[in-house]
């Protein structure tokens, strides 16, 4: 039976971004306001923390519309199972960071609750309280002891730290004398080897070279393998859908909805833009389309034929459109064009259906589906244009652009062009290519 | 796992309210980290310098020689009869660990900020931590002291015995007065600017260069309640075998102890809005 390991009841957050500066424009309003200002800045200062009750209603009431105060967070609510690995999501100023910060108790909330069940670990930055002039031992038993460790602990897991960040040899140097990628690794292997029952992680695998946060990502892992209950904040959506089992997407301050990884972070992708992944067209009058021929719909299909916004990157993505032929015998060349995030074109499509190659349509209701094998594209968000042209002469139809859009979610499962890689690998495409390795000994 | 986590610590996160009391508990389930960083407050300060702890003399002395030719010769001022380096020397080791101590601990917040805004540990240890740290200095001068002392040869009194008390008191000033004054720097950096002329004014208000006895009677209640004059004169009466004061001791420990105790409560109401406010 699960607990609920945390519990977040209704949190808000208001910043006050400071009172704004009003100067005077003549030389004695300049001279008055530097003689009252030291009673401004008292007041100013004092207030920035501050909000009565009267005025939390007040700013409620006003939808927080006051230009000096920002809702980091508004009303957020969510729970989490013992031993469930949960991502946060959202764009700069969602609020991520604030929320990570009340659940590590850095700041208050203005409202609400938050309930934790067991000993809490977060870890917003890695190598907190670092002192250059420690040397990496000395810094290993300060640092562990800041993240919530009791010495005990530390030095039970002291060697396999040391193991873990690679600079034995460097233990009693001062960390002064430290590259910063062996800073960032000691700073790491201690905050790796916390046994906390709750984990909150902000944004920090992006450390180190890639063999290193591959290493991290393993780490990640196990931990929430081992039952562990794990928050994590991240930019990289890869890692997100492999390490968590739950996502929470907040945006500007409040949840916008939460759900299974791979679900969520496909929304998220494809958030803010007008597209979708099916456009029907039910009045024949507005429907786009020319003399011959009338697009009536079009849509992203999964492999089972339903309408699916959000792919992974090993499962094939089905496009279709519906069409009318109303006047018979022309030869027809329905096509598909794929555009990525960028708007970089990566292919067109042309209906080469041998049945119907070079040869003329009768009028009529035709549905033509055209299917993007798995591992091909690249994660990301994707548009499509859907056009349709008469051959001999070239007649356009319909060309209707971006109509469609879908993503495309990576995965570090075997199988993939990344396999184990934890970052997102470059290029408009990811295909599964064949390798071969020969060795012959020097 | 499971039967880990039924008696797991609940916490619950909520809006700062009203006056909150200390979590003891809490503390000591910190006091490692307390440790480190007393010990790295130790450990660096005299990092990469040729000098080392010998600093921890230099420093005193280099005062007491610069105030005995000034207070002691040219301006010859009134000791009791006591030679004048000697009764500058047991009024400035303890001065000095109090003064270093004071402003450490009120820049102790806005100096650690970045760690205040990165990690959740108990606000408390940092204005804290150099009220201990710099014992070591203080401890490392006693050896100026016990030296001018022999040079003087001035006998160990019974008095002696009071010494502990005068220690623990030298503590409790610079924590409260630091409690005080960390927590409102954090909010208001004008404190920052003021302490070199805090610690100025008080070297003056304290019977450091002087004598308490110089003080005219009908001052000397209000003189009393400067906590700082009832830990020197207090040295003074104890290591050079002088009547005890207990005109100063008395109201200088109650004075100190509400400085403790009001300065607690008012950081620990403030603690939790500070990474808001730097």
């Amino acid at each position: 039976m699960s607990q609920i390991a945390v519990n977040v009841e209704g949190i808000s957050k208001i910043y006050r971004l400071g009172v704004k500066e009003r100067g005077s424009d003549n030389i004695a309003g300049m001279i008055w306001d530097f003689v009252r200002s030291p009673l401004n800045n008292f007041r100013k200062y004092r207030s920035l923390y501050r909000f009565d009750e009267a005025e939390l209603q007040g700013l409620e009431a006003e939808n927080g519309q006051m230009d000096d105060i920002l809702w980091a967070l508004k009303n957020v609510s969510f729970s989490v199972d013992e031993g469930e690995v949960v991502g946060i999501i959202g764009g700069n100023g969602a609020g991520k960071s604030t929320l990570l910060k009340i659940l590590s108790r850095i700041t208050p909330p203005t409202r609400g609750e938050v309930t934790i069940r067991g000993r809490v670990s977060s870890l917003l930055e890695v190598g907190t309280g670092f002192h250059p002039e420690l040397t990496g031992r000395e810094n290993v038993y300060l640092n562990g002891t800041i993240l919530g460790m009791r010495k005990r602990e530390v030095d039970e897991r002291f060697d396999e730290i040391v193991a873990f960040s690679e600079v034995e040899k460097f233990l009693d140097t001062p960390v002064k004398r430290y590259s910063s990628g062996m800073r960032v690794r000691l700073a790491f292997a201690v905050a790796a080897h916390l046994e906390p029952e709750i984990l909150i992680v902000d944004e920090v695998l992006a450390v180190g070279d890639a063999a290193f946060q591959q290493k991290c990502m393993n780490k990640m892992q196990d931990v929430g393998k081992e039952g562990r209950t794990v928050l994590f904040v991240s930019h990289n959506m890869p890692a997100v859908t492999s390490l968590c089992d739950r996502v929470i997407w907040l945006d500007r301050g409040t949840k916008v909805s939460e759900g299974p990884a791979r679900e969520i972070v496909g929304e998220y992708l494809l958030a803010g833009r007008s597209t979708m992944a099916c456009r029907q067209w039910n009045d024949t009058d507005t429907a786009p389309g020319g003399r011959f021929a009338r697009l009536l719909a079009t849509r992203v299909i999964t492999e089972k034929g339903d309408v699916a916004e959000h792919f992974d990157i090993q499962q094939p993505v089905g496009i279709q459109m519906e069409y009318e032929v109303l006047e018979g015998g022309e030869v027809m060349l329905p096509h598909f064009r794929v555009k990525n995030e960028d708007g970089v074109l990566v292919f067109v499509t042309l209906d080469h259906d041998p049945e119907w190659y070079q040869r003329p349509r009768p009028a009529g209701f035709y549905t033509s589906t055209v299917w993007i094998p798995g591992n091909f594209l690249n994660e990301g968000p994707y548009f499509v244009d859907c056009a349709l042209i008469t051959r001999h002469p070239d007649i356009p139809q319909f060309n209707e652009l971006a109509v469609l859009s879908f993503a495309i979610a990576g995965s570090m499962e075997p199988g993939t062009a990344r396999g184990d890689w934890p970052g997102r690998l470059k290029g408009v495409v990811s295909p599964v290519l064949e390798w071969k390795t020969d060795y012959r000994k020097g | 796992m499971d039967s880990k986590s039924d008696n797991a610590p609940i916490v619950r996160i909520r809006p700062p309210g009203k006056w909150e009391g200390i979590d003891f508990q809490e503390l000591k389930d910190y006091r490692d980290l307390f440790f480190f960083l007393v010990w790295r407050d130790i450990k660096v300060l005299y990092a990469q310098t040729i000098m080392g702890f010998a600093w921890a003399i230099l420093n005193p002395l280099i005062q007491i020689v610069i105030f005995s030719i000034i207070f002691g010769k040219v301006a010859k001022l009134d000791t009791d009869g006591i030679p004048y380096v000697l009764f500058s020397t047991v009024a400035i080791i303890p001065w000095t660990y109090m003064s270093e101590a004071m402003s450490k601990a009120s820049q102790s917040l806005v100096a650690g900020q970045s760690m205040l805004g990165k990690v959740y540990f108990p606000r408390v240890l940092f204005p804290i931590t150099p009220v201990l740290a710099k014992l070591v200095d203080f401890s490392i001068s006693l050896l100026l002291l016990i030296a001018v002392m022999a040079y003087y040869q001035v006998p160990p009194t019974w008095n002696v015995l009071l010494l502990p008390f005068l220690i623990l008191l030298m503590m409790i000033i610079p924590a409260g007065i630091g409690l005080w004054l960390s927590a409102l720097s954090i909010r208001f950096r004008d404190v920052k600017f003021a302490m070199p002329f805090l610690i100025r004014m008080l070297i003056y208000s304290a019977p450091i260069l002087y004598t308490a006895s110089s003080i005219p009677d009908e001052y000397r209640l209000i003189y009393s309640l400067n906590p700082i004059v009832a830990v020197i004169e207090g040295f003074r009466a104890c290591l050079l075998g002088t009547e005890i004061p207990w005109q100063f001791i008395l109201p200088g420990t109650i004075v100190a102890v509400i400085l403790l105790v009001t300065g607690a409560i008012y950081f620990r109401k403030m603690e939790r809005v500070f990474v808001d406010v730097i």
